[in-house]
């Protein structure tokens, strides 16, 4: 069973045709990877059938733009594995 | 169906809010400027109209089930196939049923029909946002009235 990093390293060079050893647990997926927002709805789409959730793009997005948030804190691919597992697990018990 | 005006559906035959599906019917006008260009003496429904038209009846399938809480936009069309030409005063049956409703945006699969052919199909993505205007939302409870979808929503929410 791969981790979670894994499963979303591989859909992002998938979806957006990134070399699977570009892409790091410390990579920034928008700064450092150069993905869009338009790309990122492809990705979250993935995302969100692998583990059966719904990222919460909205609301994070809303975070971001009042000040409340980092980029780091959502698009890092660590903290992005970390909020997948989160959300994943809450799936799970609902 | 008015092309000028990228008013693409004239009216909702059928909305199931549990299936996440839409069927509209989209009318193609006899005669309209857009078939001066496309194509002198070989008019045709361009392709892009109908990619538009299936996006619209995704649009009005998304804002049905979120109740307007949100507007959508057309953000990306994928495997979009033109499977054959469409002429003026045809008859469309145009379908869209929801693949996945994100946070933020919603994935449809949609296609159109005519004389129960399939015309054309194609998966979108349409990013949904709170409307920008109010303008806007009151135009778009207005057209969604005027094709029936209130009508539809209230039959089977």
């Amino acid at each position: 069973m791969s981790s979670t990093f894994e499963t979303v390293a591989s859909i992002i060079s998938t979806t957006c045709d990134i070399p699977l050893e570009e892409i790091t647990p410390e990579s920034n997926s928008m700064e450092d990877l150069g993905i869009d927002s338009l790309d990122f709805l492809d990705i979250a789409f993935a995302i969100d059938k692998a583990f059966g959730i719904k990222l919460p793009l909205a609301s994070w997005s809303e975070e971001l733009q009042a000040g409340n948030a980092n980029v780091e804190d959502y698009f890092l691919l660590k903290n992005l594995c970390a909020r997948i597992d989160d959300l994943a697990a809450a799936a799970q018990k609902s | 169906m008015r092309l000028e005006y990228f008013q693409m559906i004239d009216g909702v035959e059928m909305l199931n809010a549990q299936q996440a599906r839409i069927t509209a019917r989209a009318h193609v006008p006899a005669q309209s400027p857009v078939f001066e260009g496309h194509f002198p003496g070989h008019a045709l429904v361009p392709g892009v109209l109908l990619i538009e038209t299936m996006a619209q009846a995704s649009g009005y399938l998304i804002i049905a089930l979120n109740e307007f809480a949100s507007m959508p936009f057309l953000a990306s069309v994928k495997e979009a196939k033109m499977r054959s030409f469409v002429t003026p005063d045809s008859e469309l049956i145009v379908s869209a049923e929801m693949l996945h409703e994100g946070s933020g945006y919603a994935v449809t699969k949609a296609h159109i029909h005519h004389d129960g052919k399939k015309i054309c199909d194609a998966q979108l993505t349409l990013r949904t946002m709170a409307f920008p205007s109010q303008d806007l939302e009151g135009h778009m409870r207005a057209q969604a009235e005027k094709i029936g979808l209130m009508k539809a929503s209230r039959g089977h929410g």
